[in-house]
């Protein structure tokens, strides 16, 4: 692990028009970790996502990926750069193949032969999405959409992958087959994810950092570790 | 200004236009006086209607019917595509798009004009026809793009009446623009090209319609392969159905949109010197009509639907075509209306289309 | 400054070269086979030369340098403004209307003329803005609910020989029964599809007047019919009762007025009253609206009703005006003409649209000579306006977005 952070938010105050979804947050990811953020409804966790995809644009304050400002950059010239989103409720493009999905997520990409190859690399991962792979998006159950979301990132060779809310509406079986293959992408391929969850207990035993999002604001950061035995934690987000 | 009265005069095919010059050529010439133009075609044609009212249950007028139906249709899917892809990436009639069909016209025919001028029409009649729609359909892909970026792009966020009114006026602004620079009358095509054409027995395949016909399809199965098979096609699909979506994996929605209008406006330009060639003239408002009937189109087939456009632009032409031949030349206009409007009534999604989120229409 | 407006300039430069491309081909390219520049260099650089001036002029105003120009023009208006919120309404009110009174007196005929096309376009405007502005629905089908009215009272006339007085009512009738005909199966439709669907009623009312040759003599039109008659006691030979032919210009005038001056009261109570904010509740959200109580489908229905009566009232005053119709007076051209000044006023807004069609009709007809622009001009004004200032000159006071734009 480098000092340099890969990504980092500096104060950043972001919202939809008069409504300010975050206010001040700053974090920091370094390279190879896998970072949770968690928090309640409407705390604030997509939107700061959107904002370092540049989808939402932050008021004040400045995302800086490998060393560099990146807010002023369009959003489509990221996922080449290597940061790359999986957002929330997947949102598959539900009238295309599971095959051109993947295609697109490697929409930048030029490399015939890389990009066949990466589609069997995923095919391995998700052994189902190759079974369906000539089935449109929109036919897929949650699980397998989920598959596919990552899967098309997968596409798209990130450095930085972005998940949010991966385990939202689904199957508990399923949702620990994901993670478990959060856990290979990070460990197999040395990808740094920042994970946005509800779901605190799974994040926090998947991730290697936490942060903690109240009402668009950071209120706590730790070892994830720490952050699981928190009792204010446990109280909070826990149900205990 | 009649904005009708382009496809007024066209009736229906130069079959029909021979048939009546013969009936009452010298009824033509007394009414002349009497008359203005337009109001004449429509006495006249009245009055060819009546006097065909024998041969209409003639198998061979049948089959003449279906092939100029075929010819119409195809036009009228040509149209309709671009209606329905721009409708599928941005969600906005763009009322622009039959301003584009009848600057495609124009283009075609200062072009051939142009080639036969020179000389080289007699002596390269492919080369040149090919480079006329060429070009005619690069200018107008070139014309829209500028105009998405003028009138449509800074309205994106916008409410949709104001983008719906801003194309309205594209719309009307084009229409004159082109009268302003190509006069008010109609301007006539090289009259030479394609005269002729194969008969069987009562029935008559011109040349031209042949040419249209084949036309039509290598634009259709081309736009096909494009949309459906390429990595760009899939882009657009993808634009259509999540934009955000579409950027987090690097597709730049501006690039596909100015693509999307790029490729309908190219297969309007098609359709205009098509119907420059079949009616051999074209006029400044000649888009405003066929626009509608090719939206109906698009409409019919389910809005957004490639496939389903083509197959409602064949649908509408026909029912034009035999609406006009078996029922009234007159309403002829009506027949595409009311599909319009039937189809908007009990099955909005049309015939192929999928089923749309209820705020978006 | 050149810095700032960096990417304002680029984008004019790469706008005015996408010009010059677009207008080559159109002017340059010759018949008999030859190529010349010199006719699209020169429009081009009218165009460019108009275009910089008014570009100029919006970055010295966003940079804020014409400061002192528009602070002083700003503070009069407001001062204006100001004055008229003060004084009671009655005062203006009355001085526009001795203003409107006095005004054929002291004009020619011509002048005259144009005063009561302006008076028949602000019945349209505010009709259209019934649907348009409060019941947020985009009619592009609306003039032919004129054309309705005018062709009542004109076949009416001339068939059976019966007084402007008796139709006039007919006329309003039958044009809210079109209203209704076309808004029944159309109401259910929502924002754009509702615009195409108009459009095509439009049209097929106008094709219909225009083949339906025994009815309405086709694209011919109606000739010979009677101006408006008013009943006048002659007292010579004891009391009788004979009718008075209104040909003069002047006296026609005041009864194009008179049905302006009813039609924007009628909006203006329409529009505060329960109707109408049931009408603008379904224009910001129809779904909470429905939720609310309001029965979505019978208001808008009565909001197409009421466009068309005005439309209808004001066909039967064109009638007799213009003593002959032809269904060339309704063509879409015409509907957009309408829209665009209800546009380019500002929709939902009563002065905003008298102000939008006196900009558009009298403006033209001070420059007759360029003529053959003006509907170059009202695109251009569409887009503009949608472009720059999207709620129209004298933005109407309540207004909020539409509810499909909600996301």
């Amino acid at each position: 692990m480098s000092d340099q952070p890969i990504l980092e938010l500096k104060n950043i105050h972001s919202g939809y028009g008069s409504i300010k979804a975050l206010r001040d947050v700053s974090l920091k990811v370094y390279p190879g970790e896998v970072v949770a953020i968690i928090g309640a409804n409407g705390a604030g966790k997509s939107t700061t996502l959107m904002t370092i995809c540049g989808i939402v644009s932050p008021e004040k304050g400045e995302v800086y990926y490998q060393g560099e400002p990146i807010t002023k950059i369009n959003p489509e010239n990221l996922p080449p750069m290597g940061l790359c989103q999986v957002p929330e409720g997947r949102r598959i493009f539900p009238r295309l193949t599971v095959e051109e999905n993947l295609i697109l997520g490697a929409f930048y990409r030029d490399d015939q032969e890389g990009i066949l190859k990466d589609i069997k690399h995923v095919y391995e991962l998700f052994p189902v999405l190759g079974e369906r792979s000539k089935q449109h998006g929109g036919t897929l159950s949650g699980g397998e959409q989920q598959m596919l979301a990552i899967g098309r990132a997968l596409m798209t060779k990130p450095k930085v992958l972005l998940l949010d809310e991966p385990s939202l509406g689904l199957a508990p079986i399923i949702i620990h087959q994901i993670f478990d293959i959060i856990a290979d992408i990070n460990k197999n391929d040395g990808t740094t994810i920042l994970l946005v969850e509800q779901n605190a207990n799974l994040a926090l035993k998947a991730a290697t950092r936490g942060y903690v999002l109240e009402t668009g604001e950071i209120t706590l950061e730790d070892k994830a570790d720490a952050l699981l035995h928190n009792p204010e934690i446990r109280k909070a987000y826990l149900g205990e | 200004m009649h904005p009708d009265r382009f496809f007024t005069v066209e009736i229906d095919t130069n079959f029909h236009i021979r048939g009546w010059l013969n009936a009452g050529h010298d009824r033509l010439i007394k009414m002349g006086k009497l008359f203005r133009v337009h109001s004449l075609v429509l006495r006249i044609r009245k009055n060819y209607y009546d006097h065909q009212n024998v041969k209409k249950d003639n198998m061979d007028y049948f089959i003449q019917q279906l092939i100029n139906g075929i010819t119409l249709g195809g036009i009228y899917a040509l149209i309709a595509l671009g209606y329905t892809m721009v409708y599928g990436v941005i969600q906005l009639i763009n009322f622009a798009h039959g301003e584009f069909f009848a600057a495609g016209g124009y283009v075609g025919v200062i072009f051939l004009s142009f080639f036969t001028g020179l000389g080289y029409m007699e002596t390269y009649p492919v080369v040149c026809l090919t480079a006329s729609f060429g070009l005619a359909m690069a200018y107008c892909a070139y014309l829209a793009i500028g105009v998405e970026k003028i009138a449509y792009k800074p309205l994106r966020k916008e409410s949709r009446l104001a983008a719906l009114l801003s194309a309205l006026g594209m719309s009307i602004f084009l229409s004159n623009g082109l009268m302003l620079t190509q006069g008010v009358y109609d301007k006539a095509y090289p009259s030479e090209l394609f005269q002729g054409g194969m008969h069987f027995g009562m029935v008559t395949v011109s040349y031209l319609q042949v040419l249209i016909l084949v036309l039509t399809g290598v634009l259709l199965v081309a736009l096909n392969f494009l949309v459906f098979k390429t990595k760009m096609g899939m882009a657009m699909r993808a634009t259509a159905q999540d934009k955000t979506m579409s950027a987090l994996v690097a597709i730049s929605s501006n690039r596909i949109i100015s693509l999307t209008f790029a490729i309908g406006a190219g297969l309007a330009a098609a359709a205009g010197i098509m119907v420059g060639l079949y009616y051999g003239s074209v006029r400044y408002d000649m888009g405003f009509i066929p626009g509608i009937k090719a939206f109906s189109a698009a409409v019919l087939g389910g809005i957004g639907n490639i496939t389903g456009a083509m197959v409602g632009g064949l649908i509408i032409g026909m029912v034009e075509v035999f609406g006009a031949g078996y029922i009234s030349g007159e309403y002829k206009d009506v027949f595409a209306f009311i599909i319009l409007i039937s189809v908007l009534y009990f099955k909005p999604t049309g015939i192929m289309g999928e089923n749309i989120d209820d705020t978006r229409v | 400054m050149i810095q700032e407006f960096k990417k304002v300039w680029k984008n004019y430069t790469i706008g005015m070269l996408w010009l010059l491309g677009v207008l080559w081909p159109l002017l340059g390219i010759h018949p008999d086979g030859t190529i010349t520049f010199q006719k699209t260099v020169s429009v081009w650089l009218y165009i460019l030369a108009g275009t910089f001036v008014c570009l100029i002029l919006y970055v010295i105003n966003t940079s804020g340098n014409l400061k002192p120009v528009t602070t002083p023009v700003a503070g009069a208006a407001r001062k204006i403004g100001s004055m008229i919120e003060v004084m009671p309404s009655w005062i203006w009110i009355s001085a526009l209307l001795i203003c409107a009174f006095i005004y054929p007196l002291v004009t020619g005929r011509y002048a005259t003329d144009v005063a009561i096309t302006v008076l028949f376009y602000i019945c349209l405007g505010l009709g259209l803005n019934v649907v348009v502005g409060l019941a947020g629905m985009l009619d592009l089908g609306y003039i032919a609910f004129y054309g309705v009215g005018a062709y009542t009272y004109a076949l009416l006339n001339v068939n059976f020989g019966l007084g402007f007085w008796v139709c006039l009512p007919v006329s309003g009738f039958l044009a809210c029964i079109a209203g209704c005909i076309v808004g029944y199966p159309t109401l259910r439709m929502r924002g754009d599809y509702l615009a195409i669907v108009t459009l095509g009623f439009g049209e097929i009312i106008r094709i219909i007047l225009n083949n339906w040759m025994e009815l309405t003599n086709g694209p011919n039109g109606i000739l010979g019919v009677k101006t408006i008659g008013i009943l006048m006691p002659f007292f010579e030979n004891g009391m009788t009762l004979e009718t008075l032919w209104v040909k003069k210009l002047q006296w026609f005038y005041y009864f194009v007025l008179g049905l302006a001056i009813v039609a924007i009261i009628a909006v203006r109570r329409l529009n505060y009253s329960r109707v109408g904010r049931a009408w603008e509740s379904i224009r910001e959200d129809e779904t909470a609206a429905e939720l609310m109580g309001v029965n979505t489908f019978n208001y808008k229905l009565l909001a197409y009703a009421m466009g068309a009566i005005f439309a209808g009232l004001a066909g039967a005053f064109f009638a007799a005006r213009m003593k002959f119709v032809s269904p060339e007076s309704f063509t879409f051209l015409e509907s957009a003409m309408v829209l665009c000044m209800v546009v380019l006023g500002g929709m939902g807004s009563i002065p905003g649209i008298i102000l939008g069609v006196v900009a558009l009709i009298a403006l033209p007809e001070a420059f007759r000579e360029f003529e053959s622009y003006r509907m170059l001009v009202f695109g251009a004004t569409m887009i503009i306006m949608m472009l720059f200032r999207p709620a129209g000159l004298i933005p109407a006071k309540r207004v909020g977005k539409r509810s499909e734009d909600k996301e």
